[in-house]
């Protein structure tokens, strides 16, 4: 891409982001209806195109054709550009994933930091949207966010700063590149802080507090409808897909391939299997409480992570 | 009446500061009202100050129109109260006309409603286990709860041709005898239904996030639920043992082998737990109840259409999933009933909501509403 100049390159690695995200929420909302379906004894999307493949797709048609609704004691200019200020964030959290071996669309010295920096501004979107929706639900919905969110990117941080400094470089595609196979049980602990905390941060069960249906209706996007609500939802999947991809390709390795088996077919399987476990912890468990959510980010996964720190810590003199 | 909902509470000083309460309107549409319950919620931050259970969403007037309807027309008319669990308003209703009118009951008609009864009382726990399950995020295990009651709804189909209002027990006997290979059918359902049962104690009671959830919220002990009226698993969850069946035994109840389940902590676990330990209780009374089944008449023949009693009233009750169901009439010596009324166990249940999740957050307020388990067709009636 060195022929680009920044903008085109920024405009072009902004399109794809977008794209993939569009692609990943019309794969893999039929993929969770699919998995909660057999989860729950049932089918799942069957009538649609094969195996109900259009499901999604129908769904979009009639999320777009759908009335754009504005409470009316909405705070308009906010509550209109709320979903975009979601949804951006999520979506540029891919620009710094290793797609290819020595290559991310961005491939920038802090990348890490960016991918764990940029997504967490998503929280101001959630935030306003609540508040400015003036329903007492989407407000609690809002401030149960930004509570959550902020308190679980810091067991995230961590565990991502545990895979940095064995690494020894902040940037995604360097980490890709010094992967070895001996990371995977070294990093044991903090590839399930990170999982976990991923989990959380994009509101997801049981996790999912901030739209918890049966308490908040939709939290705090109880008032939106159509496509913006619609937008909500591809963060969210972007979000899952982002948080895969990355698991997937730095403490994971993915890409490096197996004998007789591509790279990237190692990388999409490995990123599939996280969104995967992803979609079954949220059909399987309850919800937490706030408190209990919040005691569980700041006594369990908090001091994982830092024993995780702690042992890499250890181990780095020896290499 | 009118209910007054305050929008603004005074404001309160804390450490100096003003602080308001957040009102909530939690329904009369909302995921986890279990049909059209509403609450009108005080929150100080997350934490419940004040509940207000709204009811009357869902009043027909079902007491004032059985005035006039005869006593046989009423029978479809109590399908209606709890319609997740028809079969008990079928029956107390109908012990209430047979004690008012003297009519006998033969013997297969007592079994054949106590077997659907004790199914009934199964299929009406799984719905309320897995609506308070759903409450919690588990809406997994509320699907499988659904696939148990929906093998019982399936049973009653063959039984009488309704899946939710059954128009089953008539006054003087039941409305069908049971089909050829009804009772084999039932036998392989308490058979596969143990299993079920236990995986569902160990998937969602032995959950540690539902533990989490529903250990120590809305702790009710002995004394409060007797001074609030409150009866069936509820009740027994805070150690009241107190059962219909057992207490003022009636029908071939007292036939019958089987424990009373009681809980020791009166929280949501325990109302929980209680329910699905019930549900083996029931498994072992149907079993009963089938080995001790005789060929015979299942309803009193030469009853006329037009039962007219003498003046006079009568209560009879019987214990429905949800605790002490009993209805009285008035005759005035006419076809109709001069006057009935339905004791709900419901609406005596519901009635606790306030003095249970205040001092909670509001993700229990769900918790302890879906552990009461209300039916609103009849706390409204």
């Amino acid at each position: 891409m060195s022929g680009l100049t920044p903008l085109a390159h920024g405009a072009l690695a902004g399109l794809g982001a977008s794209l993939l995200v569009a692609i990943a929420a019309l794969i893999g909302v039929w993929g969770e209806r699919k998995i909660a379906g057999r989860v729950q004894m049932r089918f799942g999307p069957q009538q649609a195109g094969p195996l109900g493949l259009l499901q999604t797709l129908a769904d979009t048609v009639k999320l777009v054709l759908k009335e754009d609704i504005t409470p009316a004691n909405a705070d308009a200019r906010f509550f209109r550009a709320m979903p975009y200020l979601v949804f951006v964030p999520c979506a540029s959290a891919l620009v710094v994933i290793p797609f290819g071996s020595g290559w991310a669309p961005f491939d920038i010295e802090t990348g890490a930091l960016f991918f764990l920096a940029v997504p967490g501004l998503s929280v101001l979107g959630i935030v306003a949207a609540g508040w400015s929706s003036k329903s007492s639900y989407a407000s609690i919905g809002g401030v149960r966010a930004a509570a959550q969110m902020v308190s679980y990117e810091v067991p995230r941080t961590l565990s991502v700063l545990a895979l940095c400094l064995l690494a020894g470089s902040l940037s995604t595609v360097t980490i890709r590149e010094e992967w070895r196979l001996w990371w995977i049980p070294l990093l044991a602990i903090g590839f399930a802080v990170y999982v976990i905390s991923s989990i959380a941060e994009l509101n997801r069960g049981p996790f999912d507090l901030p739209e918890a249906e049966s308490e908040l209706v939709a939290g705090y996007f109880a008032e939106y409808s159509g496509i913006r609500w619609a937008i909500f939802m591809m963060a969210e999947y972007g979000g899952i897909v982002a948080a895969s991809l990355f698991g997937a390709a730095t403490f994971l390795g993915g890409g490096l391939g197996l004998p007789g088996i591509a790279g990237g077919v190692v990388f999409v399987g490995l990123t599939v299997v996280i969104t995967m476990a992803m979609i079954w912890a949220k059909w399987t468990f309850p919800r937490m409480r706030p408190d209990q959510l919040m005691g569980f980010a700041w006594k369990v996964l908090t001091p994982m992570a830092l024993l995780q720190l702690v042992i890499v810590g250890a181990v780095l003199p020896w290499l | 009446m009118s209910v007054e909902i305050e929008s603004r509470t005074p404001a309160v000083a804390v450490d100096g500061r003003p602080v308001e309460e957040l009102v909530v309107n939690v329904g009369p549409s909302h995921p986890s009202t279990h049909g059209v319950g509403r609450v009108i919620v005080h929150l100080d931050g997350d934490v419940v100050v004040k509940a207000v259970p709204v009811i009357g969403y869902l009043h027909r007037g079902i007491e004032k129109m059985a005035e006039n309807r005869t006593y046989l027309q009423i029978v479809p008319l109590t399908d209606r109260l709890d319609y997740v669990g028809s079969m008990y308003a079928n029956w107390a209703y109908c012990r209430a006309v047979e004690r008012l009118a003297n009519i006998p009951v033969p013997e297969r008609a007592e079994y054949l409603r106590v077997i659907v009864c004790e199914l009934q009382r199964i299929a009406s726990h799984m719905m309320g286990i897995g609506a308070s399950a759903a409450d919690t995020g588990a809406f997994t295990f509320f699907v499988y709860a659904f696939d148990l009651r929906e093998r019982i709804v399936e049973l009653f189909e063959e039984l009488c041709g309704a899946r939710l209002t059954y128009n089953y027990v008539r006054p003087g006997g039941v409305a069908y005898d049971a089909p050829k290979g009804w009772t084999g059918d039932v036998l392989a359902f308490t058979k596969a239904a143990r299993p079920a049962l236990d995986e569902m104690d160990r998937l969602f009671f032995g959950n540690t996030i539902a533990r989490g959830r529903l250990k120590g919220i809305g702790v009710l002990s002995a004394e409060e639920a007797a001074s609030w009226g409150a009866s069936g698993p509820v009740a027994r969850a805070s150690g009241m043992k107190w059962d219909l069946r057992k207490n003022d035994p009636y029908s071939v109840y007292p036939r019958m082998d089987f424990d009373v389940v009681v809980g020791d902590n009166g929280d949501a676990y325990d109302r929980g737990r209680v329910k699905l330990y019930e549900c083996f209780e029931s498994c072992r009374i149907i079993e009963q109840a089938i080995a001790q089944m005789h060929a015979g008449a299942f309803r009193t023949d030469g009853l006329p259409r037009l039962i007219a009693p003498e003046p006079g009233e009568a209560y009879d009750h019987i214990e429905s999933a949800r605790g002490s169901l009993g209805v009285y009439l008035v005759s005035d010596g006419s076809p109709r009933p001069y006057r009935m009324h339905v004791r709900s166990p419901a609406f005596c249940n519901l009635a606790l909501l306030p003095l249970l999740c205040e001092g909670h957050t509001l993700s229990d307020l769900v918790v302890v509403l879906g552990s009461l388990d209300p039916v609103f067709g009849e706390v409204d009636r």
